[in-house]
């Protein structure tokens, strides 16, 4: 997995609430069996007119926003179907770093595998971010070691990121192979298992 | 010991030891596994030189991707048909156990492991699919994964996970006739918004959850990710053991005794706290339909489509406005003037045997309204079969509706069964996101003697004042 630790980006701003992974990526790209290849279907209903040409009313055609690996979202961003298909098409399509006031927690726990980045900020500090996100291009840096975010006009946040993602992160890890470190762990469950009535 | 919830109890007794940083390695117990969220996680495996480390609670159906017509077989969808081979493949070189499109198991992941008596009070569930919480309706702990998790769970039958909070959701009184859980979690989702359990196990409760049928229980449960919650868990009672008994993965003879023993330990204890608690009044809900993009966005059917205007906030008067103009519906307009083009009965919410019942009862002795094209899809071979045997299927057939094979269908439109742009669907699946149906497809989330009623008459109209034919 790719690390995260300090990211500096351009934002874009996608300013709608309760986006779901039905709109980040429709059904009909989940029918592919790899991992990669997703960036160019990511938000392909809003993105794209009928005739497959990019819409100009989307933000994230707009010029300022070309380049961007921040995006800034509404609350409860990513809310809906499990689909990890969602997180690889932002991820595949440049984004790094995800910052909104909520998300729904499949898509959340689904970006802490793929080495994106949610940041939850408080509704004053979204509402800054969105007012600069309404002139010209801007960037962030988000720094995961220190859990802070900060830009070139003085803006400074802070953010809570639980401790298991944020090690996870900033290490890059191989989540499998840290749970098979418990083989005797996990064995021991079985054995016991083994006596329950109620199990399978 | 102190006083512990039905939640405590489940999460508990799957710690199988600390994880890192303040997470736990819980155990789980059953893993459903289905073509579309698992094909990288066998990939994922294959290049790590890992195995399925318990291929016997693991399960495999085919379902998102499969035709609901036809010779099933013979899928001309070239990439769903590579999906589909792809599950075969892998599940025959790790071992894994596969309803096939031909098996008389075949059906929605959801459906068939609460029929074949899979799903149990007490385990742990997953899922790459995030109606996974429907199993909760047991009293498991079910929730749904991403396919990073399901490569997890593969190689280890286990998820590092921190553990979410708890919440009560008490439904008082008695529901009244022809209302039904789906009108009940409508509700439920309309008061406290499609964020309002995030980060959340919710546990039902409540006269009106008591009262229920285990496929009305699973409805409830079901559409708990809608809230936003990560599970949703009802205690089990004599109706869950009365479901389960004899069910061919049931625990048998004195192993059903004991099983039920420990399954009874499980209700919440008296005292247990929750880390938030929701009251609703079952005893007042009506019929719900959605009128917007978000299944929070539901009225009684006696109410009228909601003026933007109303919002509490700018975020949500324009989500409202933008909601209106997909819908093709303007502010005021009452919810029995909304005509429909299409009627879809089916998907893991509500396409067991008393949701086609519930259906039949209504549209015996009528016809689909001429405007309208309807089509019900059996959740399961099995429900398919049951519904014959009792004559269900004929009925819809003699009143124009089709009649259908097993899948997930328009539920999410990944097999041929989608809305065109601009058409409008009264639907019992669970979302009615933009384009979720089809691409400019308009979809009304209601129950299926709702669903029903409109297939007839060509709009919403109250079931409660149906004039039943029986």
């Amino acid at each position: 997995m790719q690390r995260f630790t300090v990211h500096t980006g351009t934002v874009a701003v996608l300013q709608r609430d309760n986006v779901d992974t039905d709109q980040i990526i429709p059904k009909q790209f989940l029918k592919r069996i790899e991992r990669t290849g997703y960036g160019d279907v990511l938000f392909f209903d809003w993105r794209y007119d009928r005739q497959g040409k990019p819409d100009p009313a989307f933000s994230l055609n707009e010029p300022r926003y070309r380049g961007a690996s921040i995006l800034l979202a509404g609350k409860n961003f990513g809310c809906g179907s499990s689909r990890e298909h969602a997180v690889w098409a932002l991820r595949d399509y440049g984004f790094r770093a995800i910052i909104a006031p909520s998300f729904a927690d499949i898509f959340a726990n689904n970006c802490v595998k793929n080495g994106v980045l949610t940041v939850v900020l408080q509704p004053s500090e979204i509402a800054y971010l969105l007012a600069r996100g309404a002139g010209e291009p801007f960037s962030l840096t988000i720094d995961l070691e220190q859990c802070r975010i900060s830009a070139d006009d003085g803006f400074q946040a802070s953010f809570a990121v639980d401790r298991f993602s944020r090690t996870c992160l900033l290490e890059g890890l191989d989540e499998i192979g840290m749970t098979m470190k418990h083989e005797a762990e996990i064995a021991a469950y079985e054995q016991k298992r083994r006596n329950l009535a109620s199990s399978l | 010991m102190a006083a512990r919830t039905l939640f405590d109890k489940t999460w508990d007794r799957h710690v199988v030891c600390a994880g890192p940083e303040g997470s736990s390695i819980l155990y789980v117990d059953l893993h459903l596994v289905h073509e579309v969220t698992s094909p990288q996680a066998f990939t994922g495996l294959r290049e790590a030189g890992r195995t399925v480390r318990r291929p016997d609670l693991t399960f495999a159906t085919l379902d998102h991707n499969v035709p609901t017509v036809g010779n099933r077989l013979v899928l001309e969808d070239a990439l769903a048909r590579t999906q589909v081979e792809a599950l075969r493949q892998n599940c025959r070189e790790f071992g894994i156990r596969l309803f096939d499109l031909d098996a008389p198991e075949q059906g929605i992941v959801h459906v068939i492991g609460p029929e074949m008596g899979l799903t149990q009070p007490g385990m742990t569930i997953v899922c790459g699919d995030s109606h996974t919480s429907t199993h909760g309706a047991f009293g498991a702990l079910a929730f749904g994964i991403g396919t990073s998790e399901v490569e997890h769970v593969l190689a280890t039958q286990c998820l590092v996970q921190k553990k979410p909070r708890s919440m009560m959701v008490r439904f008082s009184g008695s529901i009244g006739p022809a209302v039904t859980a789906k009108d009940l979690i409508l509700a439920l989702i309309a008061q406290i918004g499609t964020d309002g359990a995030s980060g959340h196990v919710i546990e039902y409760a409540g006269e009106a959850i008591r009262a229920l049928s285990m496929e009305a229980r699973m409805t409830i449960c079901n559409m708990s990710i809608e809230a936003g919650a990560r599970a949703g868990m009802i205690a089990p009672d004599r109706t869950t053991f009365a479901y389960l008994q004899g069910r061919r993965f049931a625990p048998q003879g004195d192993a059903w005794s004991a099983a039920e023993e420990e399954w009874r330990k499980l209700e919440t204890d008296t005292g247990a706290c929750f880390d938030s608690t929701v009251q609703v009044n079952a005893a007042q809900i009506a019929p719900f339909v959605t009128w917007g993009t978000n299944p929070g966005m539901a009225e009684p059917v006696t109410g009228e489509v909601p003026d933007p205007a109303w919002g509490a906030n700018e975020s949500e008067r324009n989500s409202m406005a933008r909601a209106l103009e997909y819908m093709g519906l303007r502010p005021h307009t009452r919810i029995e003037d909304i005509a429909v083009d299409r009627v879809f009965i089916g998907s893991c919410t509500n396409a067991r045997l008393e949701d086609i019942r519930s259906a039949a009862r209504v549209v015996k002795g009528y016809k689909v309204a001429g405007s309208v094209q309807a089509m019900i899809v059996p959740g399961s071979q099995q429900v398919k079969r049951a519904a014959e045997q009792e004559g269900l299927h004929r009925i819809f057939t003699e009143a124009g509706f089709e009649w259908r094979e097993s899948g997930c269908s328009m539920c999410l439109g990944m097999n041929p069964d989608r809305l065109k742009p601009g058409e409008r669907c009264a639907s019992t699946s669970n979302r009615n996101f933009e384009g979720r149906q089809g691409a400019g497809g308009r979809t009304h989330l209601v129950s299926p003697a709702m669903a029903a009623a409109a297939a007839v008459t060509g709009r919403f109209v109250d079931v409660r004042n149906w004039h039943y034919k029986d």
